[in-house]
């Protein structure tokens, strides 16, 4: 009989490791030993909760009490309050910034209440590295269910039926994916989880695989049994030490349990799971430069078809699919293909996680229905814009998205409404922005990541962005002219049309989609020289204050251009005459503003 | 092709590498990331020898080196220092906090203080967004980073 009375649940993702989540939870053991509570409290060290933006997370179970911005100091003061007199440490409790009223159930909190988990149902619930959580919250049933009362062509036909799509992106089929490559015939054959996530603000598939590891295992299984193939393979970033970690853990359990190996539950199926580490290129994302970076060689795309379902991995059929994909299947098997088509909009099943991040008040991770909209999913849950500031764009879909506006605020988002809104869903990448965003900036941004991560096999792409990049440095350097945005404009369309992978006919995006919606921020910049954000430097004019400058001459001293010079006018109590700068001959390093002793410079 | 001057243990260090992947040309890059893991860089020499024990060509071995960011070919500092520069810390302002490291660290982007100290690179989101902007130091995750915070941050690291 356990005597087990509490659960203190604490984030050991990496957002809140680096913020000393491993020092509450030794600091949690070490008192409750000292106190001799160790055998009624129990501490999990579980994976992400979402709510990245007051972690460290410290979750109290039965009673659901959600603490925030927990640190190593307040354990104390919560065991002697909370778990031994039972009451709540209210200073610790989430503050609702509407009502300025402190909440202790997560449930009912703005960030929580409109999210509906799916793909994360056990991140923040369970401990990754203890397969028997996994089990008790219903966990291996499904591959159960498969092996014991369902042909392979069942499977595939209840995924089909779900309606789930690919949610690595593009957003194709899984079961119909899955069909494919069950109907070539081969020797061996790969089921590939793609947890290369490269996308620069998106940490989904990190928080699944820290969080829930056993549900991808068990997920890649049963792709196996449907597809025919006994073999899976991990591609995983080198930089996510922690989901490495993790998924050798329960790899190494699952294998303890039968779970994966030679004749999984008696059933005579052979699966067994290995990790391949990636190692830093973005353009590895797509399936089939995935496939060859796995095989221990560049990771360039080769043009499709041959599709991965015909000739993949070591020319073998393969099924490649996302994490979050995998993750979403085995409750499709448990609950049914129609509880999942029942949720979200009309031609996108189910629910997407999004990385909430940028200049936004509750920085995390979301999962909500798809059909939501971005109104919703930036001011109930995001709890809006840092600072109070005005909302201006948020970018989905990373480099290969674009920017959308206050417009389409309450656009039901999916796969499709995006697309036809200019951007994409991709990986779910969510970033905010505020007025102190160039946009101008934010597309040189994306397109010098295109640049970098290109792995220039294709001209259009390994040229085609180079000129646009320098077309943009010149724009936001002030040099443009309107011709250059219709140049903008024509390479885009040539590169979307003839670059040879996903990568490349998606770059383009980011500039049209900004041309699209920021046209004035464009113009702005080549005819008026002006960025209106004050971030593109060489627009910015250095001003002095004439009555705040004392005459002293030490930003003339400082000047390498021999810009500034004295005035005739001398300000009320001062000696000298003030100081200015000649704007035509500055080349705005800014030597003189951080000289100055006065705070007589700025940037206007 | 330049001689092999490694050291003898480093030699028998690859070589049990390798053979632990079964000299396997395929395992290239598992290989590679194993000796980086070792000795932080992977030098023309190492690169030769990877090659040799696998069977296969140097300018597979280095179209691979080249090709993955992660790869390097230059020895980092004792405490190399990655600034975050996903679109999370950008749009929170990493560039002025990498401005900062910069100014106060004397180098460039991949390069190396004189004294060895500390190496200063960019690299595209931890998926710590949640304390955007991000710098790593080692293994260290350092979040919510303004200009100011730099100096106080470096000093953690006077010996």
């Amino acid at each position: 009989m356990t005597k087990i009375k509490t659960h203190v649940l604490c984030c050991g993702g990496t957002g809140c490791k680096a913020s000393a989540s491993d020092e509450i939870i030794s600091t949690f053991e070490k008192l409750l030993k000292e106190k001799g509570l160790q055998d009624e409290v129990q501490v999990i060290r579980t994976g992400c909760f979402g709510f990245c933006e007051k972690g460290p997370i410290v979750k109290m179970l039965p009673d659901n009490t959600f603490y925030t911005q927990v640190k190593p100091e307040d354990v104390e003061k919560i065991i002697n309050e909370h778990i031994i007199k039972g009451r709540k440490v209210t200073d610790l409790l989430y503050l609702d910034p509407e009502n300025k009223q402190h909440v202790a159930d997560s449930k009912h909190m703005g960030f929580y209440k409109k999210q509906l988990r799916i793909a994360l149902r056990n991140c923040g619930f369970i401990n990754p590295e203890d397969i028997d959580e996994y089990i008790s919250r219903g966990g291996y049933e499904a591959i159960a269910k498969v092996l014991g009362e369902m042909t392979p062509q069942q499977v595939i036909d209840e995924i089909t039926k779900s309606g789930l799509r690919g949610r690595g992106g593009a957003g194709f089929p899984t079961g119909v994916k899955w069909g494919l490559c069950a109907k070539n015939q081969a020797d061996q054959k790969y089921v590939i989880c793609n947890a290369d996530e490269g996308d620069p603000g998106a940490f989904m598939d990190r928080s699944i695989m820290e969080g829930d590891p056993n549900s991808i295992i068990e997920a890649m299984a049963i792709c196996g049994y449907a597809i025919g193939a006994t073999k899976g393979l991990v591609y995983i970033r080198a930089e996510y030490p922690l989901a490495i970690h993790r998924l050798q853990v329960a790899i190494a359990q699952a294998r303890e349990y039968g779970l994966l190996g030679d004749d999984i539950l008696g059933s005579g199926f052979n699966f067994d799971i290995e990790l391949r580490y990636g190692a830093g290129a973005f353009v590895c994302g797509e399936e089939t430069a995935l496939i060859h970076s796995m095989e221990g060689k560049r990771g360039e795309p080769t043009l499709k078809p041959p599709f991965p379902a015909v000739s993949g991995y070591m020319a073998k059929p393969s099924n490649v699919n996302n994490v979050e994909t995998f993750a979403n299947i085995p409750i499709i098997i448990t609950k049914g293909a129609d509880w999942f088509a029942s949720i979200g909009s009309e031609k996108s099943k189910g629910t997407k996680v999004f990385a909430l991040a940028g200049q936004i008040n509750n920085v995390g991770l979301i999962e909500v229905p798809m059909g939501t909209t971005l109104r919703d999913i930036i001011y109930e849950i995001g709890g809006g814009i840092k600072g109070g500031r005005k909302f201006k764009a948020v970018q989905t879909g990373g480099p290969s998205g674009g920017c959308l506006t206050e417009k389409h605020l309450d656009t039901a988002i999916d796969y499709d409404s995006l697309m036809a809104a200019g951007s994409m869903m991709g990986s779910g990448g969510m970033v905010v922005m505020d007025d102190t965003s160039c946009m101008v900036a934010i597309a040189k941004f994306y397109l010098e990541f295109t640049c970098e991560e290109s792995c220039g096999k294709c001209s259009p792409c390994r040229i085609g962005n180079k000129r646009m990049l320098e077309i943009l440095n010149k724009i936001t350097e002030g040099n443009g002219t309107m011709d250059d945005l219709q140049e903008l404009r024509n390479l885009a369309a040539v590169i979307k049309d003839t670059a040879l992978c996903g990568l490349g006919q998606t770059s383009p995006n980011p500039v049209l989609s900004t041309l699209d919606n920021f046209w004035d921020e464009y113009v702005e910049h080549v005819v008026d020289k002006k960025c209106r954000a004050g971030v593109c430097k060489k627009l910015m004019n250095y001003v002095i204050d004439k009555d705040k400058c004392i005459g002293c001459g030490k930003c003339a001293k400082n000047c390498p251009a021999e810009a500034i010079s004295k005035t005739s006018y001398i300000a009320e109590g001062h000696k000298l005459p003030s100081m200015e700068i000649d704007t035509t001959k500055c080349i705005k390093c800014g030597a003189c503003m951080s000289g100055c002793k006065f705070d007589a410079i700025s940037v206007k | 092709m330049a001689v092999i001057k490694l050291s003898e243990d480093k030699i028998n260090f690859i070589k049990d590498v390798c053979k632990s992947f079964h000299n396997d040309g395929g395992e290239v890059i598992n290989v590679l990331h194993k000796v980086q893991g070792e000795y932080g860089y992977l030098s023309a020499e190492v690169q030769e020898l990877v090659a040799k024990e696998l069977n296969i060509p140097v300018s597979r071995v280095y179209g691979i080196v080249s090709f993955y960011s992660f790869f390097t070919m230059t020895p980092k500092g004792k405490h190399p220092i990655s600034v975050c520069l996903g679109t999370a810390c950008y749009v929170r302002g990493a560039e002025k906090v990498l401005d900062e490291l910069k100014r106060q660290l004397g180098v460039e982007v991949g390069g190396t203080t004189p004294d060895g100290k500390f190496s200063l690179n960019c690299l595209r989101c931890v998926g710590a967004c949640g304390l955007a902007p991000v710098a790593m130091i080692g293994d260290k995750v350092y979040g919510r980073l303004t200009p100011d915070k730099v100096k106080e941050v470096l000093a953690e690291y006077n010996d």
